[in-house]
């Protein structure tokens, strides 16, 4: 038994050297893909801690998606790179730096240690109260009804994200369509790949977010293997971004939240509170949402990535 | 349930990490690498939290676990609003630091001398 | 017969571990972008594909076989594309440059 500490031991040590590199890179692309090891590692971790759910959305938002967005923008940030070495933190600076950090670090480290003994958890009144649902992942359960107010309003914020991103436009993009990628090989590999893989994705989509009733998964891990198939399309140059002011984009946009806030107060007006769910309902219900969800979460991640309009709307 | 101190201590170290990072190094999109690792270190705190809020059968509390997601969501998208805003910066003005910037924000960047 | 199963899984999985070594000491080692990726589809293909073998003898149910499979064909064809991609690339910026070099 004692092979399984080793091994989280060396984990914890990769995680930690990985962590290391992507701080201390010289080149901002070395960090980058330092950045996107790490979250892949990091999901590990998060399997070891017991948090399949958390690990899936770690590899495949915090590493993949965001791995994305950030080797699109070191790219395009190439061109400005050399000139910043000369204005580096001094050498006092640093060194308060280091121990600021340094501290910070220690304070956590000491208040992990001395937590109380008898954890405080809500486990098992989540078990206790997993039947009025009838969801078998308590992840799940947790996300979509217990504490779907918070679920709710990180829809609101992936959309006050993009308004954001959209936002940066300038004036004869607004409302127009994001940068197009570089013109690839029709008869190249990434062509191939675009045609092959998303009806593949498509359904592993659908699969991760539909077992995440009984078992990991969930509508944010569903939806960005759609938003990915579909970058993976736009990438290919077999598609192209919808501009920021159709009608039908928008709709989209809106319609997970939308539908969240109907149900939300459809139980405040029929059952007992804000966003509560008829019991013999719950689960049809909840399946509505993630499905309205779904669709919402992938258009949006896969626009945040495409990023702000820079073309009109016409072609 | 060594799992919890040896992953905890992790975070600890990346959460230091990240923080030196964010200070020291000038240029945005370093900082925003250093953020987000500062946060994921946050996230794993409350993962150890989790963990050792196992009970009914479940391997970890699912309250953290999901607010742990929920966080990874918000994450990313203030990731992409910040690089966004750094794009544009760096399309306005040809430059990939804030050195301009510098003397207002009185920041830890302007012991710079 | 459990005896057979566990013997042939260890067997697979080790091979299948020395490929993912022989990979990536060859990604570390190796001069340049070609030969790192010649490295890299080793551990990629044959490296996985016997993890995939030497676990299916442990496998539940047939399902669970089949996904395995699954995960081993999308890595295969994620792994050869990239390589494609990563090498047109290498070739279009010049035998010179090497990209980054850790």
């Amino acid at each position: 038994m004692t092979i399984v500490p080793a091994l989280d031991l060396f984990v914890a040590g990769i995680v930690l050297i990985v962590a290391v590199w992507t701080v201390a890179a010289r080149d901002t692309m070395s960090a980058v893909v330092g950045f996107v090891a790490y979250g892949l590692l990091l999901a590990l971790v998060w399997v070891r801690l017991g948090a399949p759910d958390v690990a899936l959305t770690e590899a495949a938002i915090g590493s993949g998606l965001a791995g994305a967005l950030l080797i699109g923008a070191a790219t395009r940030l190439r061109a400005g790179e050399p000139s910043v070495s000369t204005e580096r933190l001094g050498g006092a600076g640093r060194v308060l730096a280091m121990t600021l950090s340094a501290v910070v670090a220690a304070a956590v480290a000491v208040v992990l240690l001395s937590l109380p003994d008898p954890a405080p958890s809500l486990a098992s009144e989540a078990a206790a109260n997993a039947g009025v649902t009838s969801l078998g992942n308590p992840v799940t359960n947790v996300l979509m009804a217990f504490r779907a107010m918070d679920t709710m309003l990180e829809k609101v914020v992936l959309l006050l994200a993009l308004l954001g991103v959209w936002s940066m436009a300038r004036d004869h993009a607004w409302g127009g369509r994001p940068r197009s990628c570089r013109r690839a090989d029709p008869e190249g590999p990434l062509v191939l790949l675009a045609r092959v893989l998303p009806p593949v994705g498509v359904v592993l989509g659908i699969s991760v977010l539909w077992v995440s009733a009984d078992h990991p998964g969930g509508a944010f891990q569903g939806a960005t293997i759609l938003a990915a198939m579909w970058l993976l399309v736009l990438m290919a140059g077999l598609g192209d971004v919808p501009a920021a002011g159709g009608r039908r984009l928008r709709l989209v946009l809106v319609a997970g939240p939308a539908v969240f806030l109907t149900v939300g107060l459809g139980g405040l007006a029929l059952g007992a509170a804000f966003l509560s769910y008829p019991p013999a309902w719950a689960k049809p219900v909840i399946l509505v949402i993630e499905f309205a969800m779904v669709l919402t979460v992938a258009t949006t991640l896969g626009l945040l990535v495409a990023g702000p309009p820079e073309r009109s709307a016409e072609r | 349930m060594s799992e919890t101190i040896v992953f905890g201590l992790c975070a600890a170290v990346v959460i230091g990490l990240g923080l030196y990072g964010a200070i020291v190094d000038p240029r945005p999109l370093r900082k925003i690498l250093a953020f987000n690792l500062l946060g994921s270190g946050v996230f794993l705190v409350f993962g150890v939290v989790a963990r050792r809020g196992a009970a009914a059968g479940f391997p970890g509390d699912p309250v953290p676990q999901a607010l742990v997601i929920t966080g990874i969501v918000v994450a990313f998208s203030a990731t992409a609003l910040a690089l966004a805003l750094l794009l544009r910066y760096f399309d306005a003005t040809g430059s990939t630091t804030l050195h301009e910037g510098v003397a207002e924000d009185a920041g830890p960047d302007s012991t710079e001398p | 017969m459990s005896v057979v199963l566990d013997l042939i899984t260890i067997a697979a999985v080790s091979a299948g571990v020395v490929f993912f070594l022989a990979g990536t000491v060859g990604l570390l080692r190796f001069p340049d972008t070609l030969t790192r990726l010649h490295a890299l589809t080793k551990a990629d293909n044959l490296g996985l594909g016997l993890v995939v073998l030497g676990l299916l003898p442990q496998v539940g149910s047939l399902r669970d076989g089949l996904k395995m499979i699954c995960v081993w064909l999308l890595v295969l064809l994620a792994g050869a594309t990239v390589s494609q991609l990563v090498a047109q690339a290498a070739r279009r910026d010049g035998p010179g440059s090497d990209g980054a070099a850790p």
